[in-house]
């Protein structure tokens, strides 16, 4: 009882068997594997900061037990493209100044995507804010988000990729 | 390490249920939903179960059905899966507003229906519309199932119906009338990610210039979310004027018990009881009678 035991999880297209005990969160999981990229924010579901894609949807990393999600397909910031070959959300947030200390700009991305994928490829500003509502950012507001994420949409639309 | 627990995550209902039949009560095994109250409670070492079971691989508890004149939804729903559904906004426009309200992405994406019930707290935002709904929960275990109204679940703060063995895996109701009103008001400091400081749902029908099948509920302003009883029996079987409207959201006044905290005072609370539960019966009554309850 309470023992680690190996659970396989799809991190970025590339598969791992990691061990991980009952108690340990898809956060600390994560982090485990020296995926700095997602952040410890409020650790109770406000914050977004440690926000990843499991299937394809945005879930708080630190509310969900790795035990749950095993055989799931995890996504993180680092996932969706690199500094050579970024997102069109990572550059969107570049071009536009989204980004102060840059602590919630993983989350944010990641919940920016998960509203492109599930929910709308063409948000209006409520539906940003909607999608958004999760995520906090303490360093400057969310004027220059909404604009590099209604940006990267038009762009996503009109290159007609969904990456 | 926030708390100790093991962890269980069976692929079937059956799995689940045999190791909840195992809980020698007070909460040693507790079913695990979404866990985005789960995780934040023990964290703040509110419960302290040995073990969790999580339903998370259980197959047929998620998604919503609409036949034979009733809605139902699996316990395992989330609130995302709500706002998805191409069919609820017709046959519960109060939830799908709350579910709109509700938190963050995050957090709506993996919250489910029965979780946010089984959290027993005030606040929970799905509860005044399931409860004017008139919803209905299913509560299962090894020895079988039960069906018993939503309004009969909760006894007190946090106190409510299931055994420790139980699973609440439906949620139901009878797909209101289309002519029915349906509204679902949510007073909180923000409009999104916060906390519910009063939440007001009304549900009301009209037949020969009536108001029929009235419903008020209301979150966060007593230990359970509660209907208004005594106000709704004011307005049944009568052509609302804005008199009675407002005579009835007094009484709603009278029906809660709210405190002071950190989001609102009591006064407060009770001062936007009266006001939105007038707000949204004038609204209501307003779209029903056609402008002949004295808009």
């Amino acid at each position: 009882m309470n023992e680690a035991k190996a659970i396989r999880l799809t991190i970025n297209g590339r598969d791992r068997d990691v061990g991980a005990l009952p108690n340990e969160t898809l956060l600390e999981t994560l982090r485990g594997l020296a995926h700095f990229e997602v952040k410890s924010g409020c650790e109770k579901g406000d914050c977004g900061a440690c926000a990843v894609l499991v299937d394809g949807q945005a879930v708080d990393s630190c509310l969900t037990l790795t035990w749950t999600v095993e055989g799931a397909a995890v996504t993180t910031v680092s996932g969706l493209g690199t500094v050579d070959a970024p997102h069109p959300l990572q550059k969107a947030f570049i071009d536009r100044g989204a980004a102060q200390c840059g602590y919630c700009t993983p989350g944010l991305i990641i919940a920016a995507q998960s509203m492109l994928d599930n929910d709308t490829r063409d948000p209006s500003e409520d539906d940003m804010r909607a999608a958004l509502s999760g995520n906090l950012c303490r360093c400057t507001g969310y004027t220059k988000v909404f604009d590099a994420v209604g940006e990267a949409a038009r762009i996503m639309r009109e290159g007609g990729e969904s990456s | 390490m926030y708390a100790e627990f093991d962890l269980h995550v069976p692929e079937d209902l059956d799995g689940a249920l045999a190791v909840l039949a195992e809980s020698d009560g007070q909460g040693a095994i507790m079913p695990l939903a979404g866990g985005t109250n789960m995780i934040v409670d023990l964290r703040a070492r509110n419960v302290a179960p040995s073990a969790l079971v999580s339903i998370g691989k259980v197959p047929g508890m998620r998604g919503i059905e609409i036949a034979g004149g009733r809605v139902r939804m699996g316990g395992r729903t989330t609130v995302s899966d709500m706002l998805r559904s191409a069919e609820l906004g017709a046959v519960a426009p109060s939830l799908v507003e709350s579910a709109r309200l509700f938190a963050g992405q995050m957090v709506r994406n993996t919250a489910t229906v029965a979780g946010n019930i089984c959290s027993g707290s005030p606040a929970a935002d799905l509860v005044p519309p399931l409860l004017v709904l008139d919803a209905e929960v299913t509560l299962t275990s090894r020895s079988g199932s039960r069906t018993l109204a939503l309004a009969d679940f909760f006894h007190g703060y946090k106190q409510m119906e299931h055994r420790p063995d139980e699973l609440l895996t439906e949620v139901s109701w009878p797909v209101p009338l289309e002519s029915a009103a349906n509204l679902f008001y949510k007073l909180a400091r923000r409009k999104g990610d916060a906390i519910t400081v009063v939440g007001v749902a009304v549900a009301m029908g009209v037949e020969a210039g009536k108001c029929r099948g009235v419903r008020i509920a209301l979150g966060s302003v007593a230990p359970i979310v509660k209907r208004a009883i005594a106000a709704e029996k004011m307005l049944e079987g009568a052509a609302l004027t804005p008199e009675s409207i407002d005579a009835a959201s007094r009484t709603a006044v009278e029906e809660v018990h709210p405190l002071d905290d950190v989001r609102a005072s009591a006064g407060y609370r009770s001062h936007c009881v009266h006001v939105l539960t007038r707000r949204l019966l004038t609204r209501a009554w307003e779209r029903l009678a056609g402008g002949g309850g004295q808009a």
